[in-house]
């Protein structure tokens, strides 16, 4: 596995660079907006990598409070089963169908709904305990750096195009921003916490975040659709080429949030194993059981994983 | 055992003597706000045709920061004597513990409403444009919203270093959809150019979810040592 990082942050690299070469020579260039629109190649992946990294987020900090019982493990898992039916065939509905917005097929919001659900199962799988917190913390903080970079890019495309540097009213904006509140508060209480049981705390708090987000979504809509703001764009077709360049470059984007996450996650445990060494260190020595002739094995002399 | 609302009331009633007998958070509230209410008056001096548009705002943002005060005493007097670990122990169940507490908050808060509504009154010159019955609802679910998740994040912020600032970093992003509620709700009302309907629904929905999320949670909370 180990060998793999090198690798893949070669491939990353190259791959990054490839999507920068078409953002800016490859792709054609707006009828309206001119140049500047290219931010958008590293504005709107940057946004889509953010909100998967949350999603990770909030899925592992279920698990991780769902796991703490075999009862409500059990029933945390037939409630996303439950979802998944619903949100699948929800969608084909004659009712629902006419109630989802415009461009908006009924078959990709069950895709949807279904990959949700298999996330669920696979971050089930192969993370355990202590490893779910571990990676709570690790989308948490990569999320936040790739959700800030969102939130400087905006301003500086919305200031050519729209006029304006910020639109207080406007519904992708606010959610943006509330979401990164919420996760900076949520690091914050990592590092101010005195207990043992931070990872608790930490994911009750992703969850009470996840919850406030569609709230936050609902509210400013209602807030827009009284107050009509003409500025913001969206809507409309895209060039299918832009189109293409956009999606390669959220590729080049999620590699590089996958490394940058593997890379954390990896600190993250060898962090911990180095605190339980440690704490075992000094529960070991005054009891005299560590003298000079038998050094204790720590995990930390441990050869190369 | 005894059952479950005889003992919130029996926790609700002993919180409710004891602030009584000290007045200690309520005063601290009511002089906090009134300290913030003179702030905004010598900050802006509106005209009342725009003042209509800006105290729903300065109004809630008192409140909001005076129900700070209170919510981070509402754990402290629980931590002398350890009389918090007893509750963990006791076989009392932890939501009649949670819920009696955001119910004693939620009656310190409006009393704290009550007292400086009329102040905002007298210093802008307000009158009400709109049904002005609408402010009820919306001064109730927004004290209600406010204290439930507040209440919350102060059992939470117990287990951390400098506890009374944690208190708003956890709770401000979290309200901020019932805080828009709140503020566009009782601007409605106070212009009365658009119904305040909506928003009243929105903060219903608010309660109601962190309501749940809360009582599901707090147990956990509570055990986290």
């Amino acid at each position: 596995m180990k060998r793999a990082f090198p690798i893949l942050a070669v491939l990353t690299a190259f791959f990054l660079v490839y999507a920068f070469y078409q953002a800016l020579w490859v792709a054609p260039t707006d009828a309206l907006q001119g140049d500047v629109y290219r931010i958008i190649y590293y504005h709107v992946p940057s946004a889509w990598t953010a909100f998967l990294l949350f999603f990770i987020n909030f899925i592992a900090s279920v698990q991780y409070l769902a796991n703490a019982r075999p009862s409500t493990a059990r029933a945390a898992k037939w409630i996303v089963i439950a979802i998944g039916i619903i949100g699948f065939v929800a969608p084909f509905i004659p009712q629902v169908k006419q109630q989802l917005p415009i461009g908006m097929y009924p078959s990709s919001v069950a895709t949807m709904f279904l990959i949700i659900t298999g996330l669920y199962f696979v971050i089930g799988k192969y993370f355990v305990d202590q490893n779910l917190d571990v990676l709570a913390v690790t989308t948490a903080e990569v999320g936040v750096v790739f959700c800030s970079i969102v939130l400087v890019t905006g301003p500086i495309w919305a200031r050519p195009v729209w006029g304006i540097w910020w639109a207080p009213g406007d519904i992708r904006l606010t959610s943006t921003l509330v979401l990164w509140l919420i996760y900076v508060s949520y690091l914050v209480l990592r590092r101010f916490s005195d207990s043992a049981q931070t990872q608790k705390l930490a994911a009750v708090l992703a969850v009470f975040g996840a919850l406030d987000v569609p709230l936050v979504y609902f509210s400013i809509w209602f807030f827009r659709t009284q107050h009509p703001q003409p500025v913001i764009g969206g809507g409309g077709s895209m060039d299918p080429r832009m189109l293409h360049v956009l999606l390669i470059s959220w590729m080049a984007f999620l590699c590089f949030a996958f490394l940058v996450c593997w890379s954390r996650y990896r600190l993250e445990k060898l962090r911990r194993e180095v605190e339980e060494a440690e704490a075992l260190e000094s529960l070991l020595e005054p009891a005299g059981l560590a003298g000079p002739s038998s050094v204790v094995k720590t995990p930390l002399s441990r050869g190369s994983k | 055992m005894r059952s479950f609302w005889s003992i919130t009331l029996a926790t609700l009633t002993k919180d409710i003597r004891l602030e009584w007998r000290s007045k200690d958070a309520l005063n601290a509230m009511l002089f906090f706000s009134l300290l913030v209410v003179v702030i905004f008056v010598f900050s802006f001096d509106p005209l009342a045709e725009e003042s209509r548009h800006i105290v729903g705002g300065l109004v809630w943002v008192a409140f909001l920061f005076a129900a700070v005060v209170a919510l981070n005493q509402t754990w402290a007097r629980e931590l002398r004597n350890q009389v918090l670990d007893a509750y963990r122990v006791s076989p009392a169940p932890a939501n009649a513990l949670f819920l009696a507490k955001a119910l004693g908050n939620f009656v310190l808060v409006s009393l704290l409403e009550a007292l400086m509504a009329p102040l905002f009154v007298i210093f802008y010159n307000l009158r009400v444009l709109g049904p002005a019955w609408q402010l009820i609802p919306v001064a109730l679910l927004g004290t209600w919203a406010l204290v439930v998740n507040g209440t919350f994040f102060a059992a939470m912020s117990l287990r951390t270093r400098s506890r009374e600032l944690m208190l708003p970093l956890l709770l401000f992003p979290v309200s901020i959809p019932a805080v828009l509620g709140m503020v566009a709700g009782t601007t409605n009302i106070l212009t009365g150019e658009s119904p305040a309907h909506f928003y009243i629904v929105l903060l219903l929905t608010y309660d109601v979810v962190f309501t749940t999320a809360c009582l599901a949670l707090f147990e956990t909370v509570l055990q986290a040592e």
